[in-house]
């Protein structure tokens, strides 16, 4: 029995258990008895990209939890997507890495101040963090907007709080904050593209 | 990329230079090594150091960093000297047979129009000479001594390969072994590729780094052709992207040139931007430049634009100066800026003089960092000791961190650099309170909207009259966004006869069937098409290749139009025949254009219509002769700002053509250039195979895999310090000074430079205080804060330092 490795999740996803078959080279139904299960078998599989370089590798990504209501999904394990007619499912040291990414200790977990002249974080909500900082834009727009140059032409511009946009967001908050950057007036708006 | 990652494997000659994607873009590479295997293609680095690109290269020159010009430039002259040119290309496709104002000229390494003073130049005299019949003049035979074919003649004539070799270090043997190897490329079945990246981009002339490139491919006729073209290797997984939405001060999504204070009214600022044909016949693309932006009002302002108000054209901000990142910094640091929003970006560590950076971020009153980790910049208020010696108390910028999402914790779409716009689904929520970049930019909008609803303030037109269509407005979907930066028409489309094309509220096909009388919404005018009424294109995942050329052409979306080859009319010859039939990617069927790849080229333009294939130029040629360039027309050799040698060997008695004379350097930072005197060796930073940027030193197993700073010298300069193998050493410029452990390599060659010896020092850019990897210093701490005169991207690869045993 020929079984190939994509070929052989969809066997498992359709009830069929068994771990070592890869490497033992037995057909399925011969490791009926085996006693751990494969991990990734029981996994949700998606598609996605590697956000380091400019290859973009399609990856894999393995979540435990089926996504229904009560579960929590917690990714376990990425890889090279071989559908991917690019990376034809390779990743590099960096993207094979990704893992240590998603669970680095250094992952932020919720929305923290440092205060002026302070010497440590102190965590806020969500609705604090967002009303602070709407009430600092809107105080410095306001203070600092030029509706006019010296000329007298209409420039409606803001020039005192600047934007840098990551080069690894997806497409859409990259539009969606340079419409709403261009639309308060910001001009000074750059990304890592640049550099 | 003009071409795309699988592409390379169709050409005969791959070149890596000003890039290492062996190291660098290791997965891309593998499309390198598929050309050596299959096409028994040969691969040839150009390098200053012997790189791992090096390694598997079948010819290796080394070159003093800060020198391609010089090298390229001598490329050229040899393939006019030798006659290797791809001449029915070169006169069908190019603009050589042009005739340039007899007043233009170039001396003493400076072109015509010069201003000391400003640092710029007037380019009154940059210009092709215009006929009666309002198009520019020609000379088909190249003859005319104010031909740009001529004038290139003799521009390049300098750099014989005795002079080359002064310049770059390279030793004369090699660089003509790599020009025999590039001209046997100039035949119509030989096809070269170039694989750069940030190797060419760092540089004060970084810009005509990769034009002297374009005009190598352009007489080489490899332009459009499959396996050819100029390819960016490129940095972030969506640096593509990014920079399609053109988060940059001068442009509005799609590239469109923003409005400057020059532009008084909406009818200037469009009549300004919409070009005529140069020539007759041509496709003169931008002449739909109306069509694009008025798109783009109508997606952001809805009803509130009309052809009444321009447009809303008032409501679009006009700067007063540069807002580039360097310059961003500069204001600040000037104390000209109170606010400031890092979206994914650590600019503390990834911009040029690190010093500057922080005293310019302690001058905010508030800082916002979205990040999903923690980054240096996020904490350049604390004391990390020698590492960031700062003292918090002096510090009072207010500084929020808002925890984002992470790229498997969302969907939405990323742009390889073979811009192909592929999409990326979710497979976890973050971890703790994160939440994704759409939401956070929606809450702080809406927010905002609130206020001024409520309260008033400067112009609030903008912010209220904003189309904000979003199922929940503070969680626009990436589907949503999509949608809309895609466009849909406003109202029935109809044809010349009056049948409805388009109905109201559907999805666009595509660019073409965008209108400038505000009947149809498109939010990036070049993603238009990418979700039609079939849906999502970008999630395409059918990859199959009919061709065997790799073009893939249902696996996403490519822009612009789902072309996967630009400028690929140029494969054909001028009677719309394949050049090389083995490699065809399009042909002209009697009837219209067709074959493997989404023609470049109105589909029924007969190839006797003699509608040239660089159909966004003007001319419908491409240019050898370029007068948008901010230095010059042609590109010259200028020494980085800081040079080992003191003088430009071109021009030795002319000081002020040393480096760039058209860069912008601010007050404070020529006088921070090093001299060669007291830092003698040329710095060039790099990147590692095991990390990315400042990013995977958050990840344990890459910190695990290089897990310290170190600096790369050769053996003989390690021998000249005293350094032995694992020292920790001291690097210096005149910006600042880091510690590293010292990897001393037979990788760094030593080389002879205008009659003196040029040593090298490499210095990996990971590391930083914040991370898993062992603390260390921030490599731009040393580098200089000085752009590439065209896009100011910072000199980065090459700078003077002094090293020392610490
Ligand atoms: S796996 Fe490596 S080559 Fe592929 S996108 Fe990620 S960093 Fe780039």
């Amino acid at each position: 029995m020929h079984v190939s490795r994509r070929g052989f999740f969809k066997v498992c996803a359709a009830g069929m258990t068994g771990s070592s078959l890869a490497t033992m080279g037995f057909a399925p139904t011969a490791v009926l008895a085996e006693v751990r299960q494969y991990k990734l078998a029981h996994a949700t599989e998606t598609r996605s990209i590697c956000p380091y370089c400019s290859v973009s590798c399609g990856t894999l990504v393995y979540s435990m939890g089926d996504k229904s209501r009560n579960a929590k999904a917690r990714i376990f394990h990425i890889e090279g997507d071989p559908d991917n007619p690019v990376n034809r499912g390779s990743l590099c040291p960096k993207g094979a890495g990704l893992l240590d990414m998603v669970h680095s200790p250094l992952r932020l977990t919720h929305p923290e101040v440092r205060e002026p002249g302070s010497n440590q974080w102190k965590r806020i909500s969500w609705d604090e963090a967002f009303d602070r900082i709407a009430r600092h834009m809107k105080a410095d727009r306001d203070a600092n907007f030029v509706d006019k140059n010296d000329a007298g032409l209409t420039v409606n511009r803001w020039t005192t709080t600047g934007f840098l946009a990551s080069s690894a967001a997806s497409n859409e908050p990259s539009y969606l904050s340079i419409k709403v950057m261009r639309a308060l007036g910001v001009v000074a708006i750059d990304t890592q593209a640049r550099i | 990329m003009t071409n795309h990652w699988v592409d390379i494997k169709n050409a005969d000659l791959v070149l890596i230079m000003g890039g290492n994607a062996a190291e660098a873009h290791i997965c891309g590479f593998k499309w390198v090594q598929e050309a050596k295997h299959v096409r028994r293609a040969k691969l040839v680095v150009v390098d200053p150091r012997f790189t791992r690109s090096a390694a598997v290269a079948d010819f290796y020159a080394p070159i003093r960093a800060g020198t391609d010009i010089a090298f390229l430039a001598g490329v050229i002259n040899y393939l006019l000297e030798n006659d290797k040119l791809q001449h029915e290309y070169v006169n069908a496709y190019t603009n050589a047979a042009f005739l340039i104002d007899p007043d233009y000229g170039f001396e003493d390494g400076l072109f015509t129009g010069y201003n000391a003073e400003k640092r710029s130049y007037d380019k009154a005299t940059w210009r092709y000479q215009m006929g009666e019949d309002g198009f520019a003049k020609v000379d088909p035979t190249l003859q005319d001594p104010n031909c740009v074919f001529q004038l290139m003649k003799k521009h390049f004539a300098r750099y014989d390969a005795d002079a080359v070799s002064n310049i770059t270090g390279t030793p004369k043997d090699a660089f003509l072994k790599v020009c025999e190897m590039i001209a046997e490329c100039s035949a119509p079945d030989r096809v070269m590729t170039i694989l750069y990246a940030l190797g060419w981009t760092q540089h004060s002339v970084g810009s005509q780094n990769i034009r002297t490139m374009a005009m190598i491919q352009l007489l080489l006729g490899n332009m459009g052709m499959p396996g050819g073209g100029i390819n960016a290797l490129r940095g972030h997984a969506n640096v593509q992207g990014v920079t399609d939405m053109c988060p940059f001060t001068a442009n509005l999504p799609g590239y469109l040139s923003a409005p400057t204070e020059r532009d008084a009214t909406a009818e200037a600022y469009v009549a300004a931007r919409t070009t005529k044909p140069l020539r007759p016949g041509q496709m003169n693309f931008y002449g739909n430049f109306p069509k694009w932006w008025v798109s783009l009002m109508k997606t952001w302002y809805g009803d509130a634009a009309t052809a009444e108000n321009g447009w809303a054209y008032d409501w679009l901000p006009k700067p007063d100066g540069s807002y580039d990142v360097l310059a961003m910094f500069e204001r600040m640091h000037q104390g000209r800026m109170n606010g400031f929003f890092c979206q994914g970006f650590n600019p503390l560590a990834s911009v040029a003089h690190k010093g500057k950076v922080s005293a310019a971020l302690a001058k905010l009153k508030y800082l916002v960092v979205m990040d999903p980790l923690a980054t240096d910049t996020s904490e350049f208020w604390k004391n990390y000791g020698e590492y960031n010696d700062v003292d918090p108390r002096q510090i009072q910028t207010e500084v929020f961190r808002l925890p984002a999402e992470l790229f498997a914790e969302h969907e939405g779409s990323f742009t390889n650099s073979g811009r192909v716009i592929q999409w990326h689904w979710k497979a976890a929520d973050g971890p703790g309170e994160t939440r994704g970049d759409l939401e956070i930019i929606a809450q702080l909008y809406t927010r905002l909207r609130d206020l001024y609803a409520k309260e008033g303030g400067a112009l609030p037109d903008p912010v209220l009259n904003l189309t904000w269509p979003y199922r929940q407005p503070t969680r626009p979907s990436a589907d949503e966004v999509a949608r809309e930066v895609s466009g849909r028409a406003l109202r029935d489309l109809t044809d010349a006869a009056g049948n409805v094309v388009v109905k109201a509220g559907d999805q666009l096909a595509g660019f073409a069937q965008l209108r400038d009388d505000g009947s149809t919404a498109s939010g990036n005018w070049i993603y238009c098409g990418s979700y039609s009424q079939a849906g999502n294109l970008t999630a395409r995942r059918d990859n199959s290749d009919p061709s065997g050329l790799g073009q893939t052409l249902n696996w996403g979306f490519a822009w612009p139009a789902n072309r996967r080859i630009i400028y690929n009319r140029a494969s054909c010859d001028p009677s719309g025949k394949p050049w090389d039939p083995k490699r065809a990617l399009l042909r002209w069927t009697g009837t219209a254009w067709g074959g493997n790849d989404v023609p470049d080229m109105r589909p029924n333009a007969a190839p006797e219509e003699g509608v040239g294939p660089f159909i966004m130029n003007a001319e419908g040629v491409a240019r050898l002769f370029a007068p948008g360039m901010i230095e010059g027309p042609f590109p010259e050799h200028y020494e980085p700002f800081e040079t080992p040698l003191a003088r430009n060997p071109l021009h030795p008695d002319k000081p002020e053509v040393t480096s760039n004379p058209a860069a912008r350097v601010y007050k404070g930072d020529m006088e921070l250039f090093g001299k060669a005197d007291e830092f003698p060796y040329v710095a060039t930073t790099y990147r590692l195979a095991e990390h990315f940027h400042f990013w995977t030193k958050t990840s344990v197993i890459n910190a695990v895999l290089q897990p310290e700073h170190f600096v790369e010298i050769s053996e003989e300069l390690a021998a000249e310090k005293g350094i032995g193998k694992g020292d920790v050493v001291k690097v210096r410029s005149n910006r600042g000074e880091i510690k590293a452990v010292a990897v001393v390599t037979k990788r760094i060659p030593v080389l002879q430079v205008d009659g003196r010896k040029v040593h090298t020092v490499g210095i990996p850019l990971h590391y930083g205080f914040k991370g898993e990897t062992k603390p260390g210093y921030i490599t731009n701490t040393l580098t200089p804060f000085v752009g590439d005169a065209n896009s100011q991207t910072p000199e980065y690869k090459a700078f003077l330092v002094d090293i020392e045993k610490a």
